[in-house]
């Protein structure tokens, strides 16, 4: 098994691991970090259950190989919350808006909110619902989810 | 069990050097929106994978006289281009429908054209704008018309040993309006059961100077329908010879439609019937309203 060397920033730290040059960047989230967020539902780059935010760009971690990550920063849930550990605008508006029922895809869910929100402050619905298309609910039907990240928007409570 | 290297050259000569080194082992990948799904559901890898990642001056859109796209442009790049969108509006209809957000971000052009699916989204509108696809390899650079790049099903003439570092739109292509329709079932993730991309160009006296027509999802490679383009040539742009030139693209002369597992070829061949006058209505409003 071939391994490879990666230094990036991981949620603002910089890390260094080895791991086999086949995983790919959800492998390394979940194994080396234990950052259970990004989850696997797909494999193959459709459910968006994987998302995290690179270089400021909303990816599927999944088909992300892990060597292409050297030298760049990654973004996942986990890394949202405040610098006192609470919740992010994002976060409490998908708990008060019945965002969140099996919860399987709103890791994915609220990065890819996020990265839409840090270009696109004030989004339409439509923009909205274009933001969030790589990323499949089957429980919620998407309404709340939409209602969700529109409070999110109109609460912002400065810098996302 | 999979195993694989996995390469990151800086620059093109390194991928040569690369690709020199390791022949018939090695496959290049761009964004790996493909390459890496393959290898996941097929199971098996090529002993050597070259990214093209890196190659961050093979990313860029300009226009100099005609329009330049580097290889390894994002979609999402094409998606955000003003200048795509205003002058070159299939290719913006078609970049902003692959996949979703997050493939966007990091699948290419030149990817999705050398993938050379019969469904690729961005080959319709291409051919419509009579790009030429820009090669280099060992021996040097050719050019090759998009229309002559498809060799079958997921098959181009690039060499293996070959980069696309980029796409030529003629400057005349400008004066053009244009749209795409990727016709699905569902607005983002899926591939089109019919695509149809049209541009034209109209005379003061509302005639055809000329248009372009092509379709994917109609044959084992996207392909224009000459056929109707010819009898759109010179005629007035009117409801009626709109609707003729889509019972001709969708005739066997023009295409070959297959039932399959999404869609069943009469469902195409209507489609085709609809969609070629709409995108032409919406290519001349585009032009006119520019």
């Amino acid at each position: 098994m071939k391994k490879v060397s990666v230094s990036f920033t991981l949620n603002g730290e910089p890390v260094t691991i080895e791991v086999p040059t086949t995983w790919n960047l959800l492998k390394v989230l979940r194994e080396c970090f234990e950052l259970n967020g990004a989850k696997e539902g797909c494999g193959v780059g459709e459910c968006g259950c994987c998302t995290v935010i690179v270089d400021g760009d909303a990816v599927n971690s999944c088909i992300y190989p892990i060597p292409e990550i050297e030298g760049r920063s990654v973004l996942s849930v986990e890394g949202i919350s405040g610098t006192d550990g609470g919740l992010h605008p994002l976060q409490k508006a998908f708990l008060e808006n019945n965002a969140v029922q099996c919860g399987f895809c709103t890791s994915g869910m609220i990065m890819s909110a996020k990265a839409l929100l840090d270009k696109n402050p004030e989004p339409t619905e439509d923009e909205i619902r274009t933001g969030i298309s790589g990323n499949f609910c089957r429980c919620t039907g998407y309404v709340q989810i939409v209602e969700a990240i529109e409070m999110a928007a109109k609460n912002k409570e400065g810098n996302f | 069990m999979i195993d694989y290297e996995y390469k990151i050259p800086a620059d093109l000569h390194e991928v040569f050097t690369l690709l020199k080194e390791y022949g018939e082992k090695a496959t290049l990948v761009a964004g790996g929106t493909d390459v890496m799904v393959k290898i996941r559901n097929t199971r098996k890898a090529p002993e050597v994978l070259i990214s093209l990642r890196r190659l961050e001056d093979l990313r860029y859109i300009r226009k100099n006289g005609g329009y330049r796209i580097g290889g390894l442009t994002t979609h999402r790049m094409l998606e955000l281009s003003n200048l795509v969108r205003t002058e070159l509006s299939a290719l913006h209809d078609a970049a902003s429908q692959v996949g979703s957000v997050q493939v966007r971000n990091v699948a290419t052009l030149g990817g999705n054209i050398c993938n050379a699916a019969p469904s690729a989204d961005t080959a319709a509108p291409l051919l419509v704008l009579d790009a030429t696809v820009v090669l280099e390899g060992p021996g040097g650079r050719r050019r090759v018309p998009i229309a002559e790049f498809f060799k079958g099903t997921y098959r181009t003439v690039k060499e293996p040993d070959e980069v696309l570092i980029e796409f030529d739109i003629p400057e005349k292509m400008g004066a053009f309006g244009s749209a795409y329709w990727k016709h699905s079932r569902r607005k983002a993730m899926e591939l089109p059961l019919i695509g149809i991309a049209v541009s034209v160009k109209l005379s003061e006296a509302n005639e055809i100077e000329d248009s372009r027509i092509a379709l994917t999802v109609a044959a084992p490679t996207p392909i224009r329908a000459y056929l109707a383009e010819d009898f759109l040539r010179g005629k007035p742009f009117t409801d009626q010879v709109l609707k003729e030139a889509g019972e001709i693209a969708s005739s066997s002369e023009c295409c070959t439609l297959r039932t399959s597992l999404r869609c069943e070829a009469w469902y195409r061949e209507d489609m085709i019937k609809i969609f070629v006058p709409r995108m032409a209505k919406l290519a001349a409003e585009r032009i006119k309203s520019r």
